[in-house]
């Protein structure tokens, strides 16, 4: 009997020949990382068991998500997570000037790599599996321990296997590709499971898209997405990392719980109405409906932050306004991103068709800052979760969408599709 | 070991956005995330709560962010058990690291409602419903989990492996 992608890295890093799903083992882990949230939280529980980090090239600290500081104790609790890093001597910790939202920047910086076990105190940090490593969000407790011991208890995972086909078309992304799975599976139609993707339309995603897929695994509930390495994954890892890596691939009689078949061709640009990711609907659904009306758009965040998804919201903004009644916030999720959108000329394009242009931090997507919404008002974002009161008030609403729709929309000033703009 | 009650009753899929919203997470302290539990979903839980109450939702409970702020608000607001459908995955892990004992039943969760006084028994996953004198077979914990939550969670039993 055959082993899936993620059971061949668990058993890796267990040392041992093979696991089962519902098997529980202890991993060593390659990566363990932290934010300004979580990671302040971690350190006093840190210290209840060590002095020292396990390995300080292995224990990353980002301060993304309430940075540049929003209040006095956000920023008291980004004094404290600097003050670790030195003090541990970490190699990877990314000041203000350097750093990015953490999961579009770990895999820039080549710190992630195929066939690695990591831990995040980030429920996204599941973002990795797009390069082939097992890649888990875990809370404070589970962080400190990881950063203390460099290994983490798991239960070994049942999979669903993803059957990817097809090619999608010009205006759908990763971003409508995970909205209709999710859509279709549910918000915990993947719950404690593994996400494994495979198929020959696997080929027609690129880099960008997958990373908003795996990204997203965990508002199916899953534990982990994970995609196999091909030809696209090769040449990312040749451009970012150089550390030394193992590709794992899945057994041919490996055993998953069950398959999902997901055609891209047939794929619409897809929104997630409030209150929950799962609640997909397509762009001609909602073209048939009254139009819904928006305050704000947001084009940035670990979803959908990265270059390729500002450069289809840029195509679609060119030369053009957004409406004068949407507030329209553009958040690269790192400072190389924000270089290339200069040097592209996209920066350019946004601020011309009057959106503001901003600095990368995960901001309003959780409600934190830049971006926060009074009761009543709608955002199109192309963030991850639209829970009541994810962005500020408990009632304002959220539409989860991809870059290409919050660019149409924010051009209407209601849901749009991206397909009549151009 | 056991816990008991009266019942706060939640539907599925109640996100970690609700048992904490981000705007109080510029804060660690216990006592502070307390005050502000369930504010999202339920603006009196944190006036009501009293010192051994339950909750019991649907499925899917404790959605969304690893914010570890979540479990640890309830547990501080005197929160001694969670009964829900399932759990999200990351609630599980985090809840049962700060010694929050949670139970997974389906019957349960149909079954009681808000108000009602519960006793539950995690050793032999039962759970009984006083005010209805009706009795629900939950799920115990795995072995290694009962031994994690008997150590007193994650960090002692690190530190008591270390040693």
């Amino acid at each position: 009997m055959g082993m899936t992608m993620t059971e061949k890295i668990l058993a890796a890093h267990a040392g041992v020949g093979e696991v089962r799903a519902g098997q529980l083992i202890e991993a060593n882990l390659d990566v363990v990382m932290a934010n300004d949230i979580t990671g302040p939280m971690a350190i006093p529980v840190f210290y209840q068991m060590a002095e020292k980090v396990f390995d300080k090239e292995k224990v990353v600290l980002v301060p993304d998500h309430f940075t540049p500081n929003k209040d006095i104790k956000s920023a008291e609790n980004a004094k404290s997570l600097r003050e670790f890093a030195h003090k541990q001597g970490l190699t990877h910790y990314y000041e203000i000037g350097e750093m990015g939202i953490e999961h579009a920047l770990l895999p820039e910086q080549g710190i992630v790599a195929p066939g690695e076990c990591i831990i995040g105190a980030d429920s996204h940090t599941c973002t990795y599996g797009a390069l082939g490593a097992f890649s888990t969000g875990v809370g404070t407790t589970d962080i400190a321990t990881g950063m203390a011991t460099g290994k983490i208890w798991f239960k070994v995972p049942s999979a669903i296997k993803v059957n990817v086909t097809g090619k999608p078309s010009r205006f759908v992304s990763g971003k409508d590709v995970i909205l209709h799975i999710i859509g279709r599976i549910g918000v915990d139609g993947a719950l404690y499971e593994s996400l494994e993707f495979n198929g020959d339309g696997i080929k027609n995603l690129s880099m960008d898209d997958r990373f908003t897929i795996a990204n997203m695994a965990i508002e199916a509930g899953a534990k982990n997405g994970i995609f196999p390495v091909d030809d696209i994954t090769l040449s990312y890892l040749k451009e970012h990392t150089k550390k030394d890596y193992t590709i794992y691939e899945a057994d041919a009689d490996a055993v998953y719980s069950c398959e999902l078949e997901v055609d891209l061709s047939e794929v619409r640009p897809t929104v997630a109405f409030p209150h929950l990711p799962g609640n997909a609907k397509t762009i001609d659904e909602i073209e048939k409906g009254e139009p819904i009306v928006i305050d704000q758009v947001v084009i940035g965040s670990c979803t959908n932050g990265r270059i390729e998804d500002l450069r289809k919201a840029a195509d679609i903004l060119k030369g053009k306004k957004v409406n004068s009644r949407v507030r329209v916030m553009i958040i690269p999720a790192t400072q190389n991103i924000v270089l290339q959108c200069i040097e592209e000329g996209l920066a350019q394009i946004f601020i011309e068709a009057g959106c503001s242009f901003n600095t990368p931090s995960c901001g309003p997507c959780m409600g934190g800052h830049m971006g926060v919404m009074a009761a009543g008002e709608r955002c199109v974002s192309t963030t991850n979760r639209n829970f009541v009161g994810r962005m500020g008030h408990v009632e304002s609403l959220i539409y989860l969408a991809s870059p290409q729709v919050a660019a149409a929309s924010a051009i209407k000033g209601y849901i749009a599709n991206p397909e009549v703009i151009l | 070991m056991k816990a008991m009650g009266n019942v706060f009753k939640y539907a599925d899929n109640v996100d970690t956005d609700v048992i904490i919203p981000a705007r109080y997470l510029n804060s660690f302290d216990a006592k502070e995330l307390a005050s502000h539990a369930m504010v999202d979903i339920d603006p009196e839980f944190a006036e009501k709560v009293r010192p051994g109450d339950m909750i019991v939702a649907g499925k899917n409970f404790g959605c969304g962010s690893s914010r570890e702020h979540a479990p640890l608000c309830l547990k501080e607001a005197g929160v001694s058990c969670i009964i829900a459908k399932t759990f999200a995955r990351i609630f599980y892990r985090n809840a049962i690291n700060i010694g929050l004992p949670i139970i997974e039943c389906e019957e349960a969760s149909d079954k009681i409602e808000a108000g009602d006084k519960v006793e539950v028994d995690f050793d032999k996953g039962l759970i009984y419903n006083k005010s209805k004198d009706e009795t629900y077979k939950g799920q115990p914990f795995p072995p290694f989990m009962q031994e994690l939550i008997k150590a007193g969670g994650l960090v002692n039993y690190t530190k008591a492996k270390a040693e």
